[in-house]
């Protein structure tokens, strides 16, 4: 009988230290609740959350609670919840996880942080629909059961070229939020802080990008897989100084590990770019497929969305707007495959893998032949793999291990040859 | 000696098990297809049995032996595992040494394979969760129209008016078929467009390149498809002798490239 391959997944001392951060993150957010010393906003993940600190809130990220609801794998569970309100299982599985887990008054949160019973209770609900239209719907549901003000930012979608219109619009929009955020937070806005969290933001993103750019390196230091945790820190901190502190220590211990041309695998033979959401629920598993073909998935563009390198504290509203428009997901399919090949050659990529998430057309790129047209222009097979980030119902795994490792095989022929 | 070493390849599909035993010269001596049952090990074990039986030969002149399909890694007497799709495609280049599109119809899943004109495989593509268009649509089927699954090809055969059915689910086809029992359409129709539905699932997951090669368990036992999809993209379908077992044959191929003695030699 042939033996499973036992695969060691190796971790990074400094998860430990952004571990903590998201510890403290969420008891702060959890004691702001209960005691009501501080407001809290809620934001999409890519939202306009400088101005929401330059405010006095604190923010908290629901889409970071719907990854843990996938990660622990509850959310197959609570988005028939959601489903039986008249939340389709076809959209968005954040939304009807999150949603479910609300209805069934559990949360993650209470499981892994003692004495959080979940999530904080709202006084402003922020979006931007630079994600999808899936996150003004998730809010407003929100907005109802808690009765709080709903604001947000309609952003454009298929940008070929970011233009002054497009950002003049977003910066409009941006700035016509304050008055609704002045009079929730009791604060007067003050521009002069707001410079200050863009520049925290600005700093926060140059050195996640420098987290993620040490992947370049052969054998890459990170993985795909370690990266979707230790990102953590830049969603939800980015425009805090602990936050960057947290990604000093982590880059740290990612160029020791290049001085001492340590790979996050034991033996990286191919080097791969994973495509589209991760799959919450099977990370592990994942990591661990992945690893017993000494294949790296080492970059993604998932990851790398937290990066905004337009941020300046110079001109606040215009570099946000710019900033949270430039990003991938907003983009027409030439900017975005202009992105990957640069990717591609950045990361000196074997193969990449595309995940069709079957309740998040957004993010999954591979519906418009861009895998096709990607694969011919620069020779890079590609692979796509059928699932969901939350909803497990929709994933096989077995099909997704044939797959990969036939791909694996596929690399193998043409590395031989 | 090395005519004397065989060479198995094992293939535990979700419906079938296969087993194929080569020799040096990379001739079929040996097969065997059973169920899968719900112990691959002992299905597996009895095949290779049946099959060395085949090859009148006994177990110690087996020099290698791979296994695949999603039963792969409960085979007892394997040393290595390749997936079905790398297997499929080598046992076809056996046949077919040019640049091919392979069409594997399997019990639960369908799969294209391109290889380019050294065999070498440009890219694949397998049927997504859904399993509409597999064998198993088939059997799923056959229990509802009241036919035997052997009796399939020769009543599709006699349609003259085929009945075309909509719904890519197997379970809403299911209600078609009935629907068009109730409104007195003939069976061998009726049969004729559960085939072609199976067809019209495989030509739309992928293009196909000009040589086409269609193999699997699906094909094995219903011919009347490989006519249907010739009719359907105008071109002459190639199928080897034994299109069930091309998995076998490539993972038993496998093996005699890997066995050390017959590299050397």
């Amino acid at each position: 009988m042939t033996e499973e391959k036992k695969v060691v997944i190796k971790r990074l001392e400094s998860a430990k230290v952004l571990g903590k951060f998201m510890a403290d993150y969420y008891y702060e957010l959890d004691n702001a609740s209960k005691t009501g010393e501080k407001k809290v906003a809620w934001c999409t993940s890519v939202g306009p959350a400088e101005i929401l600190r330059a405010m006095g809130f604190l923010v908290y990220f629901p889409e970071t609670h719907s990854a843990m609801l996938g990660s622990s794998r509850m959310a197959t569970d609570l988005i028939p919840k959601a489903n039986a309100i008249g939340y389709s299982p076809d959209i968005c599985s954040y939304l009807t996880a999150d949603i479910g887990a609300y209805l069934e008054k559990v949360s993650p949160l209470a499981k892994v942080f003692k004495g959080i019973e979940g999530p904080p209770k709202p006084d402003v609900l922020v979006f931007n629909t630079n994600q999808c239209r899936d996150v003004q719907d998730w809010f407003a549901f929100y907005a109802k059961e808690y009765n709080v003000p709903i604001i947000g930012v309609h952003s454009f979608v298929g940008v070929q070229d970011v233009t002054e219109a497009h950002v003049k619009s977003v910066a409009k929009q941006m700035e016509e939020m304050i008055p609704t955020l002045e009079e929730v937070s009791g604060t007067k806005f003050d521009i002069d802080r707001l410079r200050e969290a863009v520049a925290l933001s600005r700093e926060c993103s140059d050195l996640w990008k420098e987290v993620l750019d040490t992947a370049a390196a052969v054998p890459s230091p990170i993985t795909f897989f370690d990266g979707t945790t230790l990102m953590g820190a830049a969603v939800v901190g980015r425009g805090t100084q602990k936050a960057n502190d947290a990604y000093r220590v982590l880059l740290k211990e990612l160029k020791e590990r290049i001085e001492r041309k340590e790979g996050a695998l034991e033996n990286e033979r191919f080097r791969l770019y994973w495509e589209g959401m991760p799959v919450w629920g099977r990370l592990s598993a994942h990591a661990k497929l992945f690893a017993s073909l000494d294949a790296c998935v080492l970059a993604s563009t998932y990851c790398n969305s937290w990066i905004f390198s337009a941020l300046d504290p110079k001109d606040p509203f215009t570099s946000m707007a710019r900033a949270y428009t430039e990003l991938f997901i907003v983009r027409a399919d030439a900017p975005k495959e202009k992105y990957i090949r640069d990717m591609i050659e950045f990361f000196k990529v074997d193969g990449i893998i595309y995940h069709d998430a079957k309740t998040c057309p957004n993010n999954s790129n591979c519906r418009y032949g861009m895998p096709q047209r990607l694969e011919k222009e620069t020779g890079v097979p590609y692979l796509t793999i059928n699932g969901d980030l939350n909803d497990l119902r929709l994933i096989s795994d077995e099909q997704t291990k044939t797959n990969v490792e036939a791909f694996i095989e596929q690399l193998e022929e043409r590395k031989a040859k | 000696m090395n005519q004397d070493k065989l060479f198995v390849g094992t293939d535990v599909g979700a419906s079938r098990t296969k087993v194929a035993v080569i020799d040096t010269a990379r001739k079929l001596v040996g097969y065997a297809v059973r169920k899968s049952g719900t112990n691959f090990t002992a299905t597996a074990d009895a095949c290779l049995k049946e099959a060395l039986e085949m090859a009148g030969a006994g177990k110690e002149r087996i020099a290698g032996a791979i296994s695949t399909g999603y039963g792969r890694k409960n085979v007892s007497y394997a040393q290595q595992t390749r997936t079905e799709i790398g297997c499929h495609a080598k046992g076809c280049f056996l046949y077919f040494p040019m640049a091919i599109t392979i069409i594997d119809i399997g019990g639960q899943d369908n799969k294209i394979i391109k290889l380019d004109e050294n065999g070498q495989r440009t890219s694949f593509k397998m049927n997504r969760k859904c399993a509409a268009g597999t064998g198993a649509f088939l059997e799923e089927m056959s229990p509802r129209l009241d036919i035997p699954l052997e009796d399939m090809d020769g009543l599709a055969r006699k349609s003259k008016d085929m009945v075309k059915l909509g719904s890519f689910c197997t379970v809403f086809s299911a209600t078609e078929v009935l629907e068009n029992i109730r409104n007195g359409k003939k069976v061998e129709d009726i049969v004729k467009g559960l085939f072609y539905s199976v067809i019209r699932r495989i030509i739309e997951m992928d293009s196909f390149t000009e040589n086409v090669v269609m193999t699997g368990g699906v094909v094995e036992h219903n011919r009347y498809l490989v006519t249907m999809m010739e009719e359907l993209i105008g071109r002459k379908i190639l199928v080897p002798e034994h299109p069930q077992l091309t998995g076998a044959i490539g993972a038993a191929l496998y093996a005699l490239e890997a066995d050390a003695v017959y590299r050397d030699a």
